[in-house]
């Protein structure tokens, strides 16, 4: 192989499984150890850099960067980042010295950005230190999009919603509330440099089978939950049959548990192990004694004398055909009695008001056609971000989108082309601070993950507005954060130095280095000590060292950041050294340089 | 020197060896040497030559003098027995232990100093004797524990850091041992894993007094410019002339070999060893041969490795002493001390 570039930022970005896998790249180690030495407030900044929004996240992210985290793979459990996340927005300072300033004088650019939802939200806080002048559309009386009308109140309070839109608003949003940009047309014609479309995909998808509009006891769960958000809708059936098996779902039984539900059923088609929800929000409905049924597809709403009595399911068996496809069969018929439905099983994007004779193409689902990068519409100076640019996601990505399309923005309204990025930049430091010394707590702690208290089950359903988890104690998060392996703390290596005395290798925990012939990389990895079979993960080859002519090789699948090989190391050829991913913003990018996408 | 110890990490990725045990269960404590001290790359090899050889760790003993390398066997094997002899007498005591237990695996670490200087008289008798064990002398040339004055095994014309000579000849404890009638003599590098491991895999299973010289740099104190015992030089002149492959009994004997480069020698217990000579030249069964070939080698300023000399059928400290199979150890108390009517019968028979 050849030897490693490790000046490309990409090498150690990827080593730091969390921040690689977090659609905004949060320094994820960085704030971890920040909270350890109590530092709230710098840790909660260190967040909102890149993702805007700690106290949310903290509550609902999705959190891809869990399943990612390598604690995962040395011990099973990931570290609670998200957990840990709400920790520093709990216990955050005052920050209002550290916002950017916004200027007074404006830089004489108008942006018209459609919805008040989190990637809108985004633009907004990218935007305005620059000197823009936002002005914010929203159909509804309230901001934060589906934050707040679809997620729960017992997920996600209200009170945290606010204080982190208000700061964005504060910044000086030129907000409509209850104005629905109807005709995208008519906004182009009126003087903005640019237009962000942040609208979501706000609508349930239907179910069109026997019954459905015989009653009206049968809901569209974003459309329920919204209304139930904003008060309209109080109280629900004592049998409540939720179709779908989405997180969307798993909201639905949960807050119909809050409006009057006794006996509330999560009745989905496919098996328990390919339902759409994450793992958590499953706990979560279970530990409320939430029945999951699987297997089970609807055909037919039961209605005797205009009421609704129940869904007729056909229970199914799935199996591959010969094409790996997977098939259904159905065994039998099943009828479970209910008084309401809340259908749950999928959301679609409404784009009414956008007409197709602006130059802005869509694609054959009736998508917009949006650049990955840029967020870019075939349309100049149209921009989408969010659940609008590629159909339902998540907060974190919605943000992302928010960031990457200001910078689009930035550029388009000064001229230089979309195209042109700022690059990802990066800075390593030496860790070293004496003979067996380093400038973070290298030694591995075996404690497994913590959890999180939960109000109790009689306390909970009291209100709909009771938040159910409690956020860490700190005795907990002072050993969750000990958990974290410090993956920033990259092992950089200098072969010309290396003596080959072997004491890397024989020190590493976990068998992750050798010192070898080169060669090919399937073959290396099967040399390694304990052979490296995780394609996803890099192995490192070094220069040829100056001795023999060997290598050193690196799996850096499971190497937990020790210090050892460092520590071990007579010459220094291994260093401990802080790696510090910068990340371009509109408001500041780390390097002059951009590179052009193609 | 380390503050934090290596840690134990429950991660699935370790290979198991026939007795369910990885690696990491042939693990000792945290090594106390200098960073990238050779003892500890020997340790290393210890560690998998006995993970691969499947010895369970509470079947072998450690024994060591003092030094540096006397101190490397708390960091191999925790759970096995273990005796820490006074300076250079560490073979009179692994005498005494061998007697009273012949069934354990003997794994005596010793340093230049313990072994050729003050211990010399204590090693050449081991050898003598052929005592069943391996016995590993990591050679640096230097006293590494007492900040490294110049040991037995220094070369001529080698320099301290500061640039004094030695003046005085070395001893080579591979000759010393052919002289002897070692039955078992060989000599490796810290630095290189693939000859060291076969090769302790064969001195354990040895049945007889196994030598193993490895130079074994003292990064501290004997890795500069004017050492013949540093990493650098180490790997400039050292000189393959037999490899070493060792075939455990259990595995089927697969290799094909050319009969007159490769010598099979037949372990007691059914495992195999191919001497492959890399010089043609090189007669690993002659022990008088050896000696000459060493020497010569040697002038010329190379360092010969390899197992250089084998004999298999020699017969061990309990053969000619024509001791019970059964170890003292578990003989019964009766037998064990047959009481005075026994004793008085003896002496009778020397009257
Ligand atoms: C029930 C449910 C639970 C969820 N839970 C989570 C979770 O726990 N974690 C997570 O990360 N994600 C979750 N999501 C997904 C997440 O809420 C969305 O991905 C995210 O809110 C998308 O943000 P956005 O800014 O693109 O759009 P939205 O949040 O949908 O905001 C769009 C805004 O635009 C407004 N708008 C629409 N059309 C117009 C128009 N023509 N004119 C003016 N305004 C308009 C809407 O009223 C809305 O306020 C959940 C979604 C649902 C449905
Ligand atoms: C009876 C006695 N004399 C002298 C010493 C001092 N002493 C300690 S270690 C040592 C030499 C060790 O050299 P070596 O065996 O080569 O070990 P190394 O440290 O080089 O590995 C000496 C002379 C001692 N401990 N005991
Ligand atoms: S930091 Fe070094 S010693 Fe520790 S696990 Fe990683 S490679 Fe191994
Ligand atoms: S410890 Fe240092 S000098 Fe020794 S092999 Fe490893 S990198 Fe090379
Ligand atoms: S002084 Fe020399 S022999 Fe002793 S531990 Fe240090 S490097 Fe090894
Ligand atoms: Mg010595």
């Amino acid at each position: 192989m050849n030897p490693t570039d490790t000046s490309n930022p990409d090498y150690f970005h990827k080593v730091v499984d969390c921040q690689w896998a977090c659609p905004a790249h949060t320094d994820v180690p960085e704030y971890i150890r920040l909270i350890a030495q109590g530092r709230y407030t710098d840790a909660y900044m260190v967040n909102r850099e890149s993702n805007v929004f700690p106290g949310i996240l903290g509550r609902v992210c999705d959190r891809p960067c869990e399943p990612a985290c390598r604690r995962g793979r040395v011990d099973e459990k990931p570290v609670a980042i998200c957990r840990l996340k709400r920790v520093a927005a709990d216990l955050c300072g005052e920050i209002s010295q550290r916002l950017p300033t916004i200027p007074k004088k404006k830089n004489g650019k108008r942006v018209a950005l459609i919805g008040a939802g989190c990637a809108s939200l985004t633009v907004a806080n990218d935007l305005l230190p620059l000197g823009y002048e936002i002005v914010m559309f929203e159909k509804l009386q309230q901001t934060g999009g589906l934050m707040r009308s679809n997620i729960p109140a017992f997920r996600l309070p209200p009170k945290v919603l606010d204080g982190e839109i208000n700061i964005i608003l504060d910044m000086g949003v030129d907000l409509r509330l209850g104005a629905p940009v109807t005709s995208l047309k008519e906004l182009l014609t009126e003087s903005y440099d640019a237009v962000f479309v942040g609208t979501g995909a706000p609508l349930g998808r239907n179910l069109e089978i026997p019954g459905r509009y015989d009653t009206d006891q049968i809901f569209v769960g974003i459309q329920w939950l919204e209304s139930v958000a904003f008060g309209h809708t109080n109280s629900i059936g004592e049998r409540v049959v939720v179709i779908g098996g989405g997180n969307t779902a798993m909201d639905c039984c949960r807050t119909s548990l809050r409006l009057g539900g006794k006996e509330v059923k999560v009745i989905a088609r496919k098996p328990m192990d390919m339902l759409k929800a994450s793992d958590w929000e499953l706990e979560g409905a279970i530990e409320e004694n939430v029945e999951m049924v699987t297997n089970h597809a609807p055909e037919e709403f039961i209605i005797e004398n205009g009421k609704l009595t129940g869904v007729k399911f056909s229970e199914v068996e799935w199996y591959e055909d010969e094409d790996g496809r997977l098939r259904s069969k159905k065994l039998k018929d099943v009828v479970v009695p209910c008084d309401s439905v809340i259908l749950a099983i999928g959301q679609e994007n409404a784009f009414s008001f956008i007409e197709r004779d602006i130059g802005l193409e869509f694609d054959n689902w009736d998508m917009p056609i949006v650049d990955k990068v840029t967020m870019q519409s075939t349309r100049e100076g149209v921009f989408f971000g969010g659940d609008a640019a590629f159909g339902p996601l998540n907060i974190i990505w919605a943000v992302e989108h928010g960031h990457q399309a200001a910078i689009s923005i930035h550029n388009y309204c000064q001229g230089i082309p979309v195209s042109d990025r700022p690059s990802y930049g990066m800075n390593l430091a030496s860790t070293k601070m004496g003979i067996h010394e380093w400038s973070y707590s290298n030694d591995f702690d075996a404690i497994t993950r913590r959890l999180v208290p939960h109000v109790s089950l009689n306390e909970r359903f009291q209100n709909l507005n009771i938040e159910v988890e409690l956020g860490f104690k700190a005795e907990q998060t002072v050993k969750e954060v000990e958990r974290c392996l410090n993956c920033d703390m990259q092992t950089v290596f200098k072969a010309n130095i290396c003596i080959e005395c072997d004491a890397c290798v024989d020190v590493c925990p976990v068998s992750c280095l050798i010192i070898a012939k080169n060669g090919s990389e399937d073959e290396l990895r099967l040399r390694l000590k304990t052979p490296a079979l995780n394609k996803d993960q890099d192995i490192f080859v070094s220069e040829t060292l100056p001795q023999t002519g060997k290598v050193m090789v690196k799996d850096e699948n499971v190497c937990i950041h020790c210090g050892l090989c460092a520590e071990r190391c007579p010459t220094g050829a291994w260093d401990m050294q802080k790696f510090t991913l910068n990340i371009p913003y509109a408001t500041h990018s780390p390097c002059t340089k951009r590179k052009k996408i193609a | 020197m380390s503050y934090i110890t290596k840690p134990k990490v429950a991660y699935a990725g370790l290979n198991k060896n026939k007795l369910g045990l990885t690696i990491r269960n042939y693990e000792g404590g945290m090594s106390t040497l200098c960073a990238g001290c050779g003892h500890d790359s020997i340790t290393a090899a210890l560690i998998q030559a006995c993970f691969e050889l499947n010895i369970p760790p509470e079947r072998a003993a450690k024994m060591s003098g003092i030094g540096c390398s006397s101190k490397t066997p708390a960091y191999f094997l925790n759970a096995a027995h273990g005796i820490n002899a006074v300076h250079g007498r560490m073979p009179a005591i692994a005498t005494g232990a061998n007697a009273a237990n012949r069934n354990l695996y003997y794994i005596g670490v010793s340093g230049d100093g313990d072994s050729l200087s003050i211990g010399l008289g204590p090693f050449a008798h081991s050898i003598r004797r052929n005592l069943n064990m391996l016995y590993i002398i990591e050679n640096n040339g230097v006293y590494g524990l007492t900040k490294g004055q110049f040991s037995a095994s220094a070369d001529m014309g080698s320099t301290t850091p500061k640039g004094q000579l030695n003046q005085q000849p070395p001893i080579d404890p591979v000759l010393l041992a052919l002289s002897l009638g070692g039955s078992f003599v060989a000599r490796s590098f810290s630095g290189d894993k693939e000859q060291l491991v076969p090769l302790i895999k064969a001195g354990l299973t040895h049945k007889g007094f196994a030598l193993l010289d490895v130079i074994s740099p003292c990064v501290t104190f004997n890795d500069h410019q004017g050492s013949t015992k540093s990493y650098a030089y180490t790997r400039a002149h050292s000189h393959e002339t037999i490899h070493t492959d060792f075939i455990p009994h259990a595995d089927e004997i697969k290799v094909e070999y050319d009969e007159g480069a490769v010598v099979p020698v037949q372990l007691h217990d059914g495992s195999q060893i191919l001497l492959r000579k890399v010089d043609p030249d090189y007669n690993p069964k002659d022990p008088g041969d050896a000696i000459s070939y060493i020497q010569h080698h040697h002038e010329k300023g190379e360092i010969v490795t390899g197992l250089l000399y084998l004999d298999d059928n020699a017969r061990d400290l309990h053969a000619v002493a024509n001791t019970t199979d059964q170890p003292l150890t578990e003989l019964s108390y009766d037998k064990l001390c047959p009481g005075a009517k026994a004793l008085e019968d003896v002496f009778e028979a020397y009257r």
